[in-house]
């Protein structure tokens, strides 16, 4: 176990703390303390409104829409592709479709002016807001959904019900509860993720201050040599922050935690009603969906101006002239590199695991490092750290940093189905002759295909999202979809920035189609194998 | 040997033999060409240049599409930083202004070598020609000029008949268009280079902008900026509260009609535009009547570059005759070419007299003047000054 743990301290754990650190000593540096940022008290206050505001939504519209999806497996896999759509392609839609110039405006505006109203990039960060919430529900939602299929559900529902209470109340308050311990660790990653997103608030986000993630890299980017540690002080600003509010958000838990169990003892009993769940499920699809159909509009469009609601005149052109083979096949090649190192590990660990017969407790949360620190703060530093390695900047130190945010997500997916495996499956070979080899190849790979291949599209779609972690270590040199997409995000020209976001939408999209089609027909013939659990 | 061959072939003066030997240096080389990726055209544009490149000389051009220039600014810093000297990621860099005056001051740069390119014999390279300053920096062979820039406004005829005449007429002009106008903001190029034309006509003492600011100059000289600005910024897009990221995104409010004047660094930029269906066939271009700034785009090697022979051949195609009469032509890129057309052969005149028109391309002659850019510390120092007084 100990190689195993050498292995992730020096894979996933000392690039990012020495990250951190290099970051750290760019603070520090005397320079750093001239150098004045204007409006960054207004840039903190926007920075906690849009991340603990956007998560408290997101953890608040889980609840009852995780109550709805429970019964409907089919409408589960709706949810897939929300989390395949990176947060920049779904960003790019939404822009356009709420802007004040945007498609919902002209479906209803009769004028030639747009209306002067503020929405896309509004003060009070509510665009932005509510593009963290439409990728952060379906995240919460699955992971809550997944923790339910560990309990005896129905058993809790009998309970309660025979008592009077409706199906929404003990949900509420008892089953989610119940289920809070396993989704802390994604709700904390959530709310980390949410204070420092660069893409989605570039693009959705106010600009003037723009949130500190943004800040920060306006100012690692400046012209002004003093910005960058001025930009590496916000970014330490940033991780305290980040660390202050977990602190109170898991102080609140505690805190609130008895006056549910006070509110459950008054046993007070709740009418039936509908519990929303329906609605924010159907409001949510059809705005995601309405965001990806104005970008494929855009995609083929030639002119498209205001008030149009169609373009004035469609082409294909775009489709044909963009030089897609090149980023596809990095996406694909560092993508692909990243997300096998990620299950080869995960695999390890979950083996090794059982072959000791111990959970290694205090792995989690290095593991988990990289989600839960602002990516903005240590991914500099990781770059400067390859290159002293001597690993050259470019596609070797892309995949390692990818790997940095894939692996977590990978663990995430596999952990919980591996641990609820079948022993008696494990065991009957065993007594069969099956030696622990032959019982991970033959048993527990086989018994695990889905959920691997659920993990490996997961890992698939953090990999082709990643933008700063390719960026940053692989010099510019590496260009994959997300980078081009943010890239031409810049430029005046929305049909391409549209076109890119499809595509760097379509291939973890047909990634999670892959995990849900070759287990299918594989398992065409034993039912034992498809039903759900 | 073969070298020495190349040479007595050549004609043999030292400076040929020198250049024979960065060709064969350069042969098989890829250079990683540094440059802001958000303009297809552009792209495009580099993309016929690494073709080129390759056929004739064996090297093949990659560009690395920035989103700002000062990334590739801070690897190479990151590089030094690093106690790197050789084999480094940037083998090329369009540049220029702060960022050049950063990189030259703090030794990152390659140089001086344009002085070796052969092309070089097609440019103005005289005391103060346009050529050998960048933003009053002194270039003194540090960075080979690839394509000219000028700012300019650009209006929906459509929409805007009569767009203002000078920048102290915007206010007049807003006051009237509540709403319909805004510049990017200031932390970008573009919104900065909008501030610095206003410094240029309302300054009291132009001459004072040419020397590097000081507490002194800097208040004495931009008080009756500040003042227009405050009178103006009431009447702007959102009144003021939020700004366009850069010119393309403002480009875009022009083409959703929420905004009515759009600034480009680049006279042929609408017309590019409007060629590929971004902005509405009405759009045009104006100026105000005094001229305005403009400058030279650059291209500059680092010092620990990993493919410096075959950047010195991309900076060397970059000035020649055919490279820059096809990034003219509207219907690639429409900037205008650096060379002095004085100097150019019978054959090479006519190529670029040969190019196509455009209704939005302006003729060089309605572009007015063109004022030089203010010592790059104005530019620092006014976006620093417009943050601190404008952001809530």
């Amino acid at each position: 176990m100990i190689w195993l743990r050498l292995l992730l301290a020096g894979g996933i754990a000392a690039p990012v703390l020495a990250g951190l650190a290099l970051t750290l000593a760019m603070a520090l540096h005397p320079e750093a303390a001239g150098y004045r940022v204007a409006g960054w008290q207004t840039a903190l206050r926007l920075t906690l409104v849009t991340g603990v505001g956007a998560t408290v939504l997101s953890v608040a519209l889980s609840v009852p829409l995780s109550l709805w999806l429970l019964p409907k497996a089919r409408a589960r896999v709706w949810l897939a592709p929300f989390l395949a759509v990176p947060h920049a392609t779904l960003a790019l839609g939404l822009a356009f479709l709420v802007a004040p110039s945007g498609w919902l405006v002209r479906l209803v505006w009769p004028f030639d002016l747009p209306p002067a109203i503020v929405t896309v990039g509004d003060p009070w960060g509510v665009a932005l807001i509510l593009g963290l919430v439409l990728k952060e529900v379906p995240f919460l939602t699955l992971v809550t959904l997944a923790a339910a299929a560990q309990h005896p559900l129905e058993a809790h529902f009998a309970a309660g019900q025979s008592l009077g209470y409706t199906r929404r109340q003990i949900w509420r308050q008892v089953v989610w509860p119940i289920l809070y311990p396993a989704l802390r660790l994604p709700v904390f990653i959530t709310l980390a993720f949410s204070l420092s997103v660069v893409d989605m608030a570039l693009l959705l986000g106010p600009s003037h201050p723009p949130t500190l993630a943004v800040q920060i890299l306006r100012l690692f980017t400046a012209a002004d040599p003093d910005a960058r540690f001025a930009g590496a002080r916000l970014a330490m600003g940033l991780l305290l922050v980040t660390g202050a509010v977990a602190g109170l958000w898991w102080a609140a838990g505690a805190a609130l935690a008895p006056l549910s169990r006070h509110r459950l003892r008054r046993g007070l009993r709740q009418a039936r009603g509908p519990s929303g769940g329906a609605l924010i499920g159907v409001s949510g699809l059809m705005l995601g969906g309405a965001a990806l159909l104005v970008l494929a509009l855009w995609s083929v469009a030639r002119r498209w101006s205001f008030p149009a609601v169609l373009p004035e005149q469609m082409s294909f052109a775009g489709w044909q002239r963009i030089a897609w083979v090149e980023p596809v096949g990095e996406t694909l090649l560092t993508g692909l590199a990243a997300t096998a190192i990620s299950l080869v590990l995960a695999l390890l660990w979950l083996e090794v695991e059982d072959r000791s017969g111990a959970r290694m407790r205090g792995g989690v949360l290095i593991v988990m490092l990289p989600l839960l620190l602002p990516q903005i703060a240590f991914l500099q530093g990781v770059a400067e750290g390859f290159v002293r390695l001597g690993l050259p900047a470019g596609r070797g130190a892309v995949i390692w940093a990818e790997v940095l945010f894939v692996f977590p997500y990978v663990m995430i997916a596999l952990a919980g189905p591996w641990r609820a495996m079948d022993a008696q499956q494990i065991a009957s070979a065993a007594s069969l002759g099956a030696g622990p080899a032959r019982r991970f190849w033959r048993v527990k790979l086989a018994l695990m295909l889905r959920p691997l291949l659920t993990a490996a599209a997961v890992g698939f779609a953090v990999a082709c999202a990643q933008f700063l972690a390719v960026l940053l270590p692989g010099a510019g040199r590496v260009q994959t979809l997300a980078t081009e997409a943010v890239a031409l995000a810049s430029g005046a020209d929305r049909r391409l920035a549209a076109l890119y976001g499809l595509v760097l939408a379509a291939l973890p999209l047909l990634a999670y189609a892959l995990a849900l089609c070759v287990p299918a027909w594989l398992h065409r013939d034993r039912r034992g194998m498809r039903g759900e659990r | 040997m073969k070298l020495i061959l190349a040479a007595l072939l050549m004609g043999a003066t030292p400076a040929m033999a020198d250049w024979a030997e960065t060709l064969s240096e350069a042969r098989g080389q890829t250079v990683y060409w540094n440059a802001w990726g958000g303009d297809p055209r552009t792209n495009a544009f580099i993309e016929w240049v690494s073709g080129r490149t390759e056929a004739e000389f064996g090297v093949t051009v990659q560009q690395v599409k920035l989103t700002d220039t000062a990334e590739a600014v801070a690897r190479v810093r990151a590089e030094k930083a690093a106690g790197q000297t050789e084999g480094g990621a940037v083998d090329l860099i369009w540049i220029n202004g702060p960022n050049f005056l950063a990189m030259k001051t703090e030794g990152l740069l390659h140089g001086p070598f344009v002085a070796g390119l052969p092309n070089v014999a097609g440019l103005d390279l005289s005391e103060g020609a346009a050529a050998t300053l960048d933003f009053t920096v002194p270039v003194e062979g540090m960075e080979a000029p690839w394509r000219l820039a000028k700012f300019v406004f650009a209006h929906d005829s459509a929409r805007v008949a009569d767009p203002p005449r000078s920048m102290a007429g915007f206010v007049d002009w807003a006051k009237a268009h509540p709403g319909r106008m805004t510049h990017p903001n200031p932390a970008n190029f573009m919104g900065a280079s909008f501030l610095k034309q206003a410094l240029v006509e309302l300054a009291p003492d132009r001459a004072a902008l040419a020397s590097p600011a000081t507490d002194a100059s800097f208040t004495a000289q931009t008080a009756p900026l500040w003042q227009w600005y405050d009178a103006l910024r009431p009447h702007l897009w959102r009144e003021g509260a939020a700004y366009p990221e850069n010119e393309s995104v403002q480009a875009q409010l022009l083409n959703d009609g929420e905004v009515d004047i759009a600034m480009f660094f680049d006279p042929a930029a609408p017309a590019a535009l409007i060629g590929q269906g971004v902005l509405p066939e009405t759009v045009r271009v104006f100026v105000p009547d005094m001229g305005t700034i403009g400058n030279i785009s650059f291209v500059a090697i680092p010092f620990d570059a990993a493919h410096r022979a075959g950047a010195e051949v991309v900076a060397n195609f970059l000035l020649s005759p055919e490279a820059q009469a096809q990034m003219q032509n509207i219907e690639v890129l429409g900037s205008y070419s650096v060379l002095d057309p004085a100097r150019l052969d019978d054959a090479a005149q006519a190529a670029f007299a040969a190019l196509p028109t455009a209704p939005a391309l302006p003729r060089l002659e309605d572009l007015g003047a063109t004022l030089p850019e203010p010592h790059p510390s104005w530019m620092t120092r006014l976006t620093g000054e417009w943050a601190s007084r404008y952001t809530p």
